[in-house]
């Protein structure tokens, strides 16, 4: 047990970490790939056509894996954050750094494959909606913490003021949850719910989680990979940095 | 499988627009990005380099 412990600290030094990052990357990307062919294989070509909107349903494949890991991004970024005001370790922060522009992405995916979705179905690229509006607050929310990291110099003071803002952010996540349970939505209820029977097709669900861990293994992936470069852009005065490239 | 024919399917039953302008745009920007991440470490890496090797070059001078 002790013994575990000391190993998990050892990975919160950049030293170490860095090149464990390297070392997971192309598993990631190789699972991000796996996961996407098939996912996109029964998006296109094993799920049936909707009764209702034709072959405009499909648009769920991609708009719903960018909305839960958009959500799902940042309450991993605020907790990297908060670990890293907490316990002022660096890694956790620079994590944080990381995940922010890549949880941005998937809120303009996800607003974005919504608006496509929505003229449509709707008639409306967008409504000031409780669920749109409070995806979009999200988006915001992402760029707010980019460009408070960015606009303060000392990179310790921006990891603590980033972490504020990330933490206090955290309290629009339920409320785009529940969005649409707790105000009348044109946007339609959860398409997967645990009290009764998924609400369609088995070859849909299927696809749509296919997809959604493609998503998912494509974010760790591509946050690895700016965390690394953010490590050597921080840790440049370093000594091991200085040996880290050859 | 739904599809009779390749035009059919790059109709996507008149919704062509609005499904392709969806995964295009997934498609777009999750190709970006790790070419952005990508191209962020290789240029800390290159200036690091780069750093050593006029710190290099300055011990040898001084011990010339």
């Amino acid at each position: 047990m002790r013994q575990s412990i000391i190993q998990w600290f050892k990975f919160a030094s950049p030293q170490s970490f860095y090149p464990l990052a390297g070392r997971m990357i192309p598993w990631f990307w190789a699972a991000a790939a796996a996961f996407g062919i098939a996912g996109l294989w029964i998006s296109f070509f094993v799920a049936p056509t909707d009764a209702q909107q034709g072959e405009g349903y499909r648009i769920i494949f991609v708009h719903v894996p960018a909305s839960w890991m958009s959500m799902f991004i940042y309450l991993v970024m605020a907790f990297w954050a908060g670990l890293g005001l907490a316990l002022n370790t660096r890694v956790s922060a620079m994590m944080a750094q990381s995940l922010a522009p890549t949880g941005a992405l998937m809120a303009a995916l996800s607003l974005w494959t919504g608006a496509l979705w929505g003229k449509p179905m709707w008639g409306a690229w967008w409504v000031w909606d409780a669920r749109l509006t409070s995806e979009l607050i999200l988006f915001f929310l992402y760029l707010g913490f980019m460009a408070l990291q960015a606009a303060i110099d000392d990179p310790r003071r921006a990891d603590k003021a980033g972490a504020i803002l990330a933490l206090v952010g955290v309290v629009n996540i339920p409320i785009i949850y529940f969005s649409v349970k707790w105000w009348n939505t044109l946007h339609q209820g959860s398409t997967i719910n645990l009290n009764k029977a998924p609400s369609m097709a088995q070859t849909m669900l299927w696809g749509m989680l296919l997809m959604a861990l493609a998503f998912w293994m494509y974010s760790i992936a591509v946050a690895l990979m700016r965390v690394r470069a953010i490590i050597l852009e921080r840790e440049r005065h370093t000594e091991w940095v200085k040996h880290a490239v050859e | 499988m739904q599809w009779n024919s390749v035009g059919e399917f790059f109709a996507m039953g008149g919704y062509a627009l609005y499904v392709w302008g969806s995964f295009g745009a997934c498609a777009l920007l999750m190709i970006a990005e790790p070419f952005l991440a990508k191209r962020r470490l290789s240029e800390v890496r290159r200036s690091l380099i780069r750093e050593r090797l006029a710190d290099e070059l300055e011990t040898q001078q001084r011990t010339q």
